[in-house]
């Protein structure tokens, strides 16, 4: 798709939804609704997204869409993608094929809907699981969730004088979706919209489960200027924060990263990313350097996981 | 068709002739046996529904929940823990106004973990907003399955409906079953009607349908949750009426009536003293009638079958003249007075026109702690007689 196609494309996020200035989570799903081949129904987790979007009697929404709770998005679109694959051999189908798309936010994926997500794809339901990643619970108020960076400031991972920020690392969910197998993984940026598009298509193609993995710069949530979303999705790319690749059978690069993977002096240094963020400023104080430092030992530790991974296939 | 079946297998057979789309449901004793044998109805090709092992009870219902939305009929089955992990979710598809349908093999809850049934299952969910129907045999669990598709999937209701079997008293005894032929089965349960909503001009299908898009399940704020909610509790008091409709239509084509459908009065008519209760002690009860009344004692029963909604007026007219009422209830209201049964009966009787009989409340089979026809002749016994009673006691409690 050339950005032509994509700007003639129908707009079935209607504006007026009340998501902050500055939100990616709106870019990240109109980009992947340039994706679509065809009837779609969307269900949503509980999450910013999904209250911004939907207050009644208003709707942004012009797909069907159906949110249910927080933790059980994959199980619902398990109950869409199998009731139309019913009427279908039933006969009382209207369409031949109907994709199912699902979103949620670290939360709900990296935390609550764990469980259900795995079940889903274990089932080998069909449908396509896009996670906005914007690495805390922003819509209850910023607090950490298994998607939190370490040293990352939230509601509940203060910088404290005992424990500055977050001690944990950044569960690495898309690499545990892989290892269920037969199922597409991919990790995108709504900074790169042709690779977005390209793999929310190859998700929604795929005959079975797919799994994309977006990153969601939040303003409000990183403490930076709103017109800096893009820009911020783009360094976490070309910093390693957030490498892109897809997995199908076997782990391939993307994009900037399998030409930073290439061409390994492109790579940014990990402070163009994390310096403008409000939720790290505390780390540039020089009693957390040895955080800072377990931070680009994170980010380092999962590049190599992938080379490694990539090299395995080559 | 005479056939010995376990009350769960009399469910698993009704699920089967009723056309369902999709069975999504996770195992628990003693719901089992539902599970495993329409696993067999699915793996032997017998059905033409989907059946989905899920990877537990929260994500069965919400399965369920997507299906329905999408317009499909959905089943699940329960018990116990399952049932309340599922709660969430329990309150989302009643308040989406999903015609779901759940059997539930009533079974104690945790701590202490326990197999056996007692209604404490159900009755945490009883303010959720489903209509609950308690029966008493594994005929009447095949027949509510049937009647529960109807009820829940009727115009004027759109409402899940959970139908309650006590565990192993039911669900897992082998008794007889008179059961349709599966085309006259289908006949009675028809296919799903989907209800409309207006958009704007449009009457269109209330169901995620690419052609007409709708949102379900928005955020709904101060400003129109409230009359969201009041429409829910209107259609479940609307729902008496359909029940009542379909228990006909179903004694009609069955020769089986269960009462009105909300509730069954047995040898009420010139009794002095009753007993009000639901599920299988309704059964025993019965038993226990006959052979008093043998002995002249004038008793009867009122069998409660839809706790919700709740049948004031069918127990008002039933309780009538009484002398003396006990409410038998198998599950605690912990700090509250007495069993759910028992605080819904006595608020009703204060409706009640002229002298108001005795009403005393039996907590009994917790945990499934066997009730005997001898354990109820007593409560009928105290209840005649002139010593002060308490308010609730316990039967066949370890003093």
């Amino acid at each position: 798709m050339n950005i032509k196609e994509a700007a003639r494309k129908e707009e079935l996020l209607e504006s007026g939804h009340r998501l902050c200035a500055g939100c990616s989570e709106s870019i990240i799903v109109r980009q992947v609704f340039m994706a679509l081949r065809g009837p779609t129904i969307v269900t949503e987790a509980t999450g910013c997204l999904e209250v911004a979007t939907t207050i009644d009697p208003y709707t942004s929404w012009k797909l069907p869409w159906i949110h249910s709770a927080f933790e059980n998005a994959a199980a619902t679109a398990t109950g869409i993608d199998v009731a139309f694959r019913v009427f279908k051999r039933k006969g009382r189908s209207k369409y031949e094929q109907v994709d199912v798309l699902a979103f949620g936010g670290d939360g709900a994926t990296y935390d609550i809907g764990f469980q259900a997500l795995s079940g889903a794809i274990e089932r080998g339901d069909d449908f396509l699981y896009v996670l906005y990643d914007n690495e805390a619970y922003m819509n209850t108020g910023i607090q950490r969730s298994g998607g939190t960076p370490r040293g990352a400031s939230t509601t509940t991972t203060p910088p404290g004088k005992a424990i500055p920020g977050k001690p944990q690392y950044k569960k690495p969910i898309d690499l545990i979706i892989a290892a269920h197998g037969d199922c597409y993984v991919a990790t995108a940026s709504p900074a790169y919209w042709k690779d977005l598009i390209e793999k929310a298509r190859k998700g929604i193609e795929k005959d079975g489960p797919g799994f994309l993995h977006a990153i969601s710069p939040c303003p409000r949530g990183w403490r930076y200027d709103m017109q800096s979303t893009i820009e911020l999705a783009r360094l976490a790319v070309e910093t390693c924060y957030f490498p892109l690749w897809e997995y199908d059978g076997e782990y391939k690069l993307t994009g900037r990263s399998a030409r930073i993977a290439d061409k390994p002096e492109l790579k940014k240094p990990l402070e163009d990313f994390i310096k403008p963020q409000g939720r790290f400023r505390h780390l540039f104080r020089p009693e957390n350097k040895e955080v800072l430092d377990a931070l680009q030992d994170d980010v380092d530790s999962y590049w190599e996981r992938l080379l490694q991974l990539v090299s395995c296939v080559k | 068709m005479i056939v010995g079946l376990s009350g769960d297998e009399a469910v698993a057979y009704g699920v089967k002739q009723a056309d369902v789309d999709i069975v999504a449901a996770y195992p628990i004793t003693p719901q089992t046996i539902i599970v495993e044998k329409f696993s067999e109805f699915y793996d032997n090709g017998e059905v033409d529904t989907e059946f989905v092992p899920v990877e537990s009870e929260h994500s069965a219902l919400s399965a369920c929940v997507g299906a329905s939305a999408a317009g499909a009929r959905a089943f699940t089955a329960t018990a116990s823990q399952g049932l309340a992990l599922m709660h969430e979710i329990v309150y989302i598809a009643s308040g989406l106004r999903l015609p779901i349908v759940m059997a539930v093999v009533n079974r104690a809850l945790s701590a202490p973990i326990n197999i056996h049934g007692d209604h404490s299952d159900m009755m945490a969910e009883r303010d959720s907003g489903w209509i609950q129907i308690f029966v008493e045999d594994a005929q009447e669990a095949y027949d509510a399955t049937l009647q529960s598709f109807r009820i829940a999937e009727d115009l004027n209701v759109q409402l899940p409906v959970m139908y309650g079997l006590d565990g192993f008293t039911i669900s897992h005894t082998l008794q007889r079953v008179e059961m349709f032929e599966d085309l006259k089965a289908l006949d009675f349960v028809g296919r799903r009607e989907l209800a409309k909503v207006r958009i704007f001009d449009k009457l269109v299908d209330y169901a995620l349908d690419p052609e007409n898009p709708l949102s379900l399940g928005p955020l709904s704020l101060p400003d129109y949750y409230f009359e969201h909610k009041r429409q829910q509790e209107e259609a479940i008091y609307r729902s008496s009426e359909t029940i009542k409709k379909i228990n006909e239509e179903f004694g009609e084509i069955s020769g089986r009536y269960y009462g009105n459908g909300l509730i069954e009065l047995y040898r009420i008519e010139d009794a002095d003293l009753s007993i009000i209760c639901m599920g299988s002690t309704a059964g025993t009860t019965k038993e226990v009638i006959d052979r008093l009344r043998a002995d002249g004692k004038k008793v009867g029963l009122i069998k409660v079958r839809t706790f919700r909604p709740f049948p004031k007026d069918d127990i008002l007219k039933g309780i009538r003249g009484l002398k003396g009422v006990a409410v038998l209830d198998r599950s605690g209201s912990y700090g509250g007075i007495g069993g759910p049964l028992f605080g819904d009966v006595r608020n009703a009787i204060n409706d009640l026109k002229g002298e108001k009989p005795l009403i005393l409340n039996y907590i009994y089979g917790l945990g499934g702690r066997d009730i005997t026809m001898e354990m109820i002749k007593g409560i009928y016994d105290d209840l005649e007689s002139e010593e002060k009673h308490d308010l609730v006691s316990y039967v066949g409690l370890r003093s």
